[in-house]
């Protein structure tokens, strides 16, 4: 249960995307097509949770014994730039079908700011299961960068899916592209706001 | 040089033109006071960045070249963070999280790649200066517009009696008014040409 | 231009590059370690003379702590020619919409709340954040009044506080760690 209600409060309640902000970028960027934004949701959520579960390793097995908590910007985009390349390696190995789906969009992961900013949201912010309020173990840490993972994926498909149908439309030609998009996204983060009430 | 300063503010424009740095843009932006020390800190770092790559860029060898400015980039960033817990603590806790992030903010990298890296020391700082100072003035805007309908006031000072309309300080106001800025931005580049 | 990559270069410029850089860090680390220590310190200082009384002690120097609910809440004791006038509480919940919410509450000899301060909080600006006395009146309701007969809940839950209007998680919070200060002063 108490899983369940962080789940939808990462979907939905803080949408990663259209309540914190993180990960704009890709956001606007790839979402022109519902297929490249179910490929770059499907490689932020895989990348999200592998990039959580090693820096909360890094965080707490060496950061924090050694007292050098201050390294945290810099150790953590070391391990994501690290993880991303191995990912993209690895992948390409073992599965090329895979690889064809995620590879393209893997080298924009670095910098998409959603990964890093999960990362060190899931390390330094106290979060509430219902009852009492602690920093997040390793599995729920893992839970809960996935949720915010599918948060992204799941307000990028939608996205992706109004942007194609406003292909079709008559759009005033200084609206045209990222500001009627961004409008757009407003909009969408109005409906998403309703979620609040439920948890 | 003067080119180069000018040239970031509003020919390549970080924000509304290249639309690069949208999240910070977009997370920050609740009051005109933090748009501006959100970009600032911004500023910091691409400064100081684009320097450092600009003076070691010829020693790196290719293939480490992202790690490496990264680090770079990091380092700036944590420097900044400390100074800014140190003497700016309330600005520090008002940006939070978007601190830590200009570590991955396009527009530091993409000026490390595409200027710092190329460039002597002196024309890279400038275009940090320029680049820096245009996100600034552009997080401010977004930050004094929101601020003026969603809080009916301007950097602090009240203006409107009452208060304002609190969706515009709320996520989806951020995406509006930057949406409508970015229109209205279009429609003059459209008007001079 | 960017030289050829080999094995030794790479791993040569990448560790003097990440040693350069962990020597800046330690070094700003160390130069500001005192600085962001005597931030946070006048911070303490500054709430507790907020929401108390004049005193003349310094109780930051007399603080204790205490262990609630798997909390630790800091007691700050104040005197005024060498008599209490009253007691600074350092409390925080975890129940905010944003996460924590950290305050501090002043209490009076005779168990009275004489004023509130928030000490950091991460609540939606425009909405929770209103628990700030900046930013509404909110907070200003506790003021003077007797927890024994004050009921610290919102009314939605059967207390005497009102809700900031769409933001009742954030005021529901605030009560918490009020209530959890109450019953440290009541020990």
């Amino acid at each position: 249960m108490e899983y369940i209600i962080i789940i939808i409060s990462a979907v939905f309640v803080n949408n990663i995307l259209l309540s914190q902000f993180l990960g704009v970028c890709p956001f606007l960027g790839v979402s022109n097509r519902s297929s490249t934004a179910i490929g770059m949701s499907g490689a932020v959520m895989f990348v999200m949770a592998l990039a959580t579960l090693c820096t909360w390793l890094l965080h707490y097995c060496v950061l924090v014994p050694l007292g050098i908590e201050f390294m945290q910007t810099v150790g953590f985009i070391l391990v994501i730039a690290a993880l991303v390349q191995m990912v993209e390696i690895i992948l390409k190995k073992v599965s090329p079908a895979l690889y064809q789906a995620l590879g393209i969009f893997l080298p924009l992961i670095t910098t998409n700011c959603a990964v890093l900013g999960v990362a060190i949201l899931v390390v330094n912010k106290e979060f509430t299961f219902p009852g009492a309020s602690h920093y997040l173990n390793l599995a729920q840490s893992v839970v809960i960068a996935t949720a915010y993972a599918a948060g992204f994926g799941l307000a990028m498909i939608l996205f992706a899916g109004i942007r194609e149908q406003l292909d079709l439309v008559e759009v005033p030609a200084s609206f045209r592209g990222t500001p009627i998009a961004l409008i757009t996204a407003g909009i969408m983060a109005m409906a998403f706001m309703g979620f609040a009430g439920i948890v | 040089m003067i080119k180069q300063i000018t040239n970031g503010i509003i020919k390549e424009n970080p924000t509304f033109v290249l639309v690069l740095g949208m999240c910070p843009t977009l997370g920050t932006t609740t009051s005109a006071l933090n748009g501006m020390g959100m970009g600032l800190a911004t500023l910091f770092v691409l400064v100081l960045s684009n320097m450092a790559i600009s003076a070691v860029a010829a020693h790196i060898p290719g293939k480490v070249r992202i790690p490496a400015y990264i680090v770079i980039i990091a380092a700036f960033v944590t420097v900044l963070q400390l100074l800014m817990q140190a003497y700016t603590p309330a600005l520090y806790e008002t940006l939070g999280l978007f601190i830590p992030l200009i570590v991955v903010n396009c527009i530091v990298l993409g000026r490390a790649e595409a200027f710092a890296a190329r460039n002597p020391l002196a024309a890279s700082a400038c275009d940090g200066l320029g680049i820096g100072l245009g996100f600034t003035l552009s997080l401010t805007l977004v930050g004094a517009v929101r601020e003026l309908l969603g809080s009916g006031a301007l950097f602090g000072l009240p203006i409107v009696a009452g208060g304002g309309i609190t969706i515009f300080v709320l996520a989806p106001g951020a995406f509006i008014v930057l949406g409508f800025l970015m229109v209205l931005f279009n429609k003059i580049s459209r008007s001079r040409q | 231009m960017a030289k050829a990559s080999t094995l030794t270069n790479m791993t040569v410029t990448l560790g003097a590059i990440a040693f350069l850089a962990s020597a800046m860090l330690s070094a700003v680390f160390v130069f500001t370690a005192e600085p962001i220590r005597k931030v946070a310190a006048a911070k303490v200082d500054r709430a507790i003379g907020d929401v108390l009384p004049p005193f003349d002690n310094s109780p930051a120097i007399e603080m204790t702590e205490t262990k609630i609910d798997g909390r630790t809440l800091r007691l700050y004791p104040a005197r005024k020619d060498s008599r209490p006038v009253g007691i600074a509480v350092e409390t925080s919940t975890g129940g905010g919409f944003g996460g924590e919410i950290r305050l501090m509450v002043g209490f009076l000899p005779d168990g009275r709340i004489y004023k509130t301060a928030v000490l950091s909080h991460a609540e939606t600006p425009g909405l929770g954040d209103k628990i700030d006395a900046r930013r509404s009146t909110f907070s200003l309701q506790f003021e003077g009044k007797d927890p024994a007969t004050f009921n610290l809940a919102v009314r939605q839950d059967g207390g005497d506080v009102d809700a900031i209007t769409a933001a009742t998680i954030s005021s529901r919070a605030f009560c918490d760690a009020v209530e959890r200060a109450k019953k440290v002063i009541r020990n």
